[in-house]
């Protein structure tokens, strides 16, 4: 059992942290790395990265974007509540060196997945421009902790709310004209990955992405994370979630992405109705 | 006189009593299990049909050596607690070896009466047995041995390392079962369907191992959460690696990637494992398919074609590229399948796979196949027939053309000696590697095989750990630490 020792709420509720007990995957985790975590018996095994861990306290964080069924029901976990099941280290951690001037861009939940890594790439002595989107102002979170990490950041929303009007990649547009990046890291919607990639492509700016492809066991064991990169099927929970986005294939992954789409529609509304009842 | 004994031989061939089935046409929409077992009147009539033979073949059939006439014979005397305490003293899952050893190979292919057709039904006894026993609550409890103070950490919970565990505990070593999945039983639990083994019986199984002293650690991945090296730091003073193949292969051929494409793993962990099958009472959403194909004809392309049967397909078809005589499934299992509606295409090979504008698959295209020389394994080599393309339908695919070593473990373990396929090598009598202080044993080692000979290298680990672990205490060396 894995008990929620912190929790907390932003963007108007969409978005959870919860701090976990976690000893043995505090010890070891490293930024990029994610858990896979079950909230019952019934539950469904959903990978979420870590945003930090404290390996004194024992314990581990992460922040999530309420989107279905399952992260519904992590919502309606309490301080003291427990998750049944956490498993992890799992993935590839990020790597983190100095290498000049990096651009990190992050979309919608993608900012859960974007601030360790962030957070990482400034430690190791990087200049770090942030550029960070959402819908609408109430649905952005970790601003001011992006900015913390980031010597610049960036806000856009797509209605204008908050920030710049429009979309993160017009910025990073900016950016690529302005500076000599050596790096960039995207996270977000995959039709936002795919077109920073093929911005950064051209000028052979190095990119990195974080895929979330669906997964089942995260060991390997399924195949069901299965992404194409550079024309070979790579498991994205051994190999990844981190991959080299002037080689990964957006177009598949989104296609794969929607494989339980009417289901998931299907198991939210039975979840609700038995919520209301 | 030999012609009297013709007789009675005739009479006991003939009446190999078959075991009582759900119907196929019930059976084939729900998940519970198929065969449903011997009264005690079909046991003792089975059990009597045995020669109870001077050199019984059949013990050589079988990997962990049951006395099997013995066992026979006491279930023939209604003694059925002390035929499973025969077979306890070498098999310790006999319930679950009854229900899923490929007998026809082992046991019951070496029984002098297998050569006229009619075997005894040794896993029908033995399941027989095991049942009886669970039913009364009876249990193997040997006497609680001196504890040794030595510690073991198993890692992997199937078979073998559930063997190795139980073999320890009795000779007083203290267990640490180390397994990545949340629940014990390792393909037993995420693999086989309930249809075919009930997940109470090893969970059962389990628990009587943790009543006599082990420890299970779920949700921990050897590799990543804790290392190996770890493992010795904290104390323990042998390994035992018992991580399984469950590495899923695919076909490599053009379109695999499409939406309801999947490994067999994929598919049975859901359906097994998460429950997926009673979706949306459990969260896990399962792939549908009206016209589902799968490709292999193993007990894993069984087990995954039973299990769409059973979730509403109208059509289910096995797709393979040798012909029937080749199948690797149990016979038993092939023969479900076929009662229950599911077609079999043989000597045939997909080429590629035909998706929709939205990336879901639709349909198939194959090609048929011949059998030409042998090959290696003494099986006709399939080959393709020119010009012999067609193409079918089809919403949901699942591949089942087998599984190779998953490297999580391996690849962040210095100094562990792999072959050439990515497999531990260990010693085949002892299951020594070559890192000093760990065994390795089960398909990790031997490449997919079969629960019983996983069990059979899990005891001889288990006897190879306990006399260095013994041979350590031996007053001549210092006892220091
Ligand atoms: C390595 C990795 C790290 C992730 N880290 C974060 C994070 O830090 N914060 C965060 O908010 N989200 C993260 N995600 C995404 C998160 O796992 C999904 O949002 C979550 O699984 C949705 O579950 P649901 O039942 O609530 O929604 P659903 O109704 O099930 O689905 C909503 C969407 O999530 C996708 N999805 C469903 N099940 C899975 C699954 N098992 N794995 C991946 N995607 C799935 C569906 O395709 C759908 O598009 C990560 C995903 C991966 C693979
Ligand atoms: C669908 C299916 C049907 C089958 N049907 C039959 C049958 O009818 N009859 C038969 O005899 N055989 C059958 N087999 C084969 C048989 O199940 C296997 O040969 C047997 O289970 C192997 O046992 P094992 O102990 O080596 O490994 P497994 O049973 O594979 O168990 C290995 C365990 O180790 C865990 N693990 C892996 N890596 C790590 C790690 N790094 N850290 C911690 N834990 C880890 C895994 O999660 C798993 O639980 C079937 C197999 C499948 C897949
Ligand atoms: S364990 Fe398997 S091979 Fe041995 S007797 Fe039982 S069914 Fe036969
Ligand atoms: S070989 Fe067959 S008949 Fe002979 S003892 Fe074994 S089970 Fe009985
Ligand atoms: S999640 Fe199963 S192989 Fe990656």
């Amino acid at each position: 059992m894995h008990q929620i020792v912190r929790r907390e709420e932003m963007a108007n509720g969409n978005v959870i942290l919860n701090e976990i007990e976690a000893p043995y995957i505090a010890r070891k985790a490293k930024p990029g790395q994610f858990v896979i975590l079950k909230a019952d018996e019934r539950g469904e095994r959903i990978p979420l990265t870590m945003a930090d861990t404290d390996p004194e306290r024992g314990t581990i964080t992460v922040i999530y974007k309420v989107v279905g069924k399952s992260t519904e029901l992590f919502k309606s976990l309490k301080e003291g509540d427990s998750y049944q099941d956490a498993v992890g280290p799992l993935g590839q951690p990020t790597h983190l060196e100095k290498v000049g001037t990096v651009a990190c861009v992050g979309g919608g939940t993608g900012i859960a997945v974007l601030y360790p890594i962030t957070r990482g790439l400034k430690r190791a002595g990087n200049r770090v421009i942030s550029i960070i989107g959402a819908r609408t102002a109430d649905r952005l979170f970790l601003e001011e902790e992006m900015r913390a990490v980031s010597d610049e950041l960036f806000v856009c929303t797509d209605d204008g709310s908050r920030g710049h009007h429009g979309f993160v990649t017009e910025i990073l547009k900016k950016v690529l004209e302005e500076e000599t990046l050596s790096l960039v890291v995207a996270v977000g919607p995959v039709l936002m990955m795919k077109l920073i990639s093929e911005m950064t492509r051209p000028r052979g700016v190095k990119t990195i992405v974080s895929l979330n492809p669906i997964m089942i066991d995260g060991t390997g064991m399924c195949g069901g994370c299965r992404v194409l990169v550079d024309g070979e099927n790579r498991f994205a929970c051994v190999d990844g979630p981190e991959f080299d986005g002037h080689k990964v294939d957006f177009d598949q992954l989104m296609q794969r992405l929607g494989a339980y789409q009417s289901e998931e529609r299907k198991s939210s509304e039975a979840h609700r109705c038995r919520l209301e009842r | 006189m030999a012609e009297n004994e013709d007789l009675a031989e005739k009479e006991r061939e003939k009446n190999r009593v078959a075991m009582p089935e759900q119907e196929p046409e019930e059976r084939r929409r729900n998940f519970e299990e198929v065969p449903l077992g011997y009264t005690p009147e079909m046991a003792v009539a089975e059990a009597s049909r045995c020669l109870q033979c001077k050199s019984p073949t059949c013990i050589e059939g079988c990997p962990v050596e049951i006395d099997i006439p013995a066992f026979i014979r006491l279930i023939k005397e209604e003694k059925f607690d002390e035929a499973i305490r025969k077979i306890w003293e070498k098999n310790r899952l006999p319930a679950i070896c009854g229900r899923v050893c490929p007998q026809e190979t082992q046991c019951e292919g070496r029984c002098l009466l297998a050569k006229k057709g009619r075997p005894i039904a040794i896993g029908n006894l033995e399941r027989f047995a095991a049942d009886s026993a669970r039913e009364k609550g009876l249990k193997d409890l040997s006497p609680k041995p001196e504890p040794s103070g030595k510690r073991v950490a198993i890692v992997g919970s199937g078979p073998a390392g559930l063997t190795v565990a139980a073999d320890l505990l009795a000779r007083g070593h203290q267990v640490t079962i180390f397994e990545a999945l949340h629940k014990p039983g390792g393909v037993l639990v995420y693999g086989i369907p309930e249809f075919r083994l009930p997940k109470e019986i090893v969970a059962d199984e389990v628990e009587s191992l943790e009543d006599q002293g082990a420890e299970i650690r779920c949700n921990t991945v050897i590799g990543r959460t804790i290392t190996m090296d770890e493992l010795f730091e904290e104390g323990y003073d042998a390994i035992f690696i018992g991580v399984g193949a469950g590495l899923p292969r695919f076909m490599n051929i053009p379109g695999e990637n499409l939406v309801g494409i999947l490994s067999a793993n994929e598919y049975l962990t859901r359906a097994n494992l998460m429950k997926a099958y009673q979706f949306p009472e459990y969260d896990t959403p399962m792939p549908k398919g009206k016209n589902v194909v799968v490709l292999g004809a193993g007990n894993v392309a069984m087990d995954s074609a039973r299990t769409a049967m059973r979730l509403g397909a109208d059509s289910v078809r096995i797709v393979y590229r040798r012909s029937r005589y080749e199948m690797p499934a149990r016979a038993a299992e092939i023969h479900h399948a076929e009662e229950e509606g599911v077609e079999f295409l043989l000597l045939t090979n997909p080429t590629r796979f035909l998706g929709d504008d939205e990336g879901r698959v639709v349909g198939m295209e194959c090609i048929r196949m011949e059998l030409g020389e042998p090959d290696a394994s003494g099986r006709r080599r399939p080959v393709p027939i020119q010009g012999s393309e067609f193409e079918i339908p089809c919403d949901l695919v699942i591949i089942a053309v087998g599984t190779g070593a998953n490297p999580l473990l391996t690849r962040s373990t210095d100094g562990l000696e792999l072959n050439r396929r990515g497999y531990i090598v260990a010693d085949p009598e002892t299951g020594e590697t070559s890192i000093e202080g760990v065994w390795a044993g089960g398909d990790i080692v031997t490449g997919s095989a079969t629960v019983i000979e996983a069990m059979g290298a899990g005891r001889r680990a288990a006897r190879s750990i306990h006399e260095r672990l013994t041979r350590d205490l031996q007053p001549s060396k210092s006892v220091e630490d």
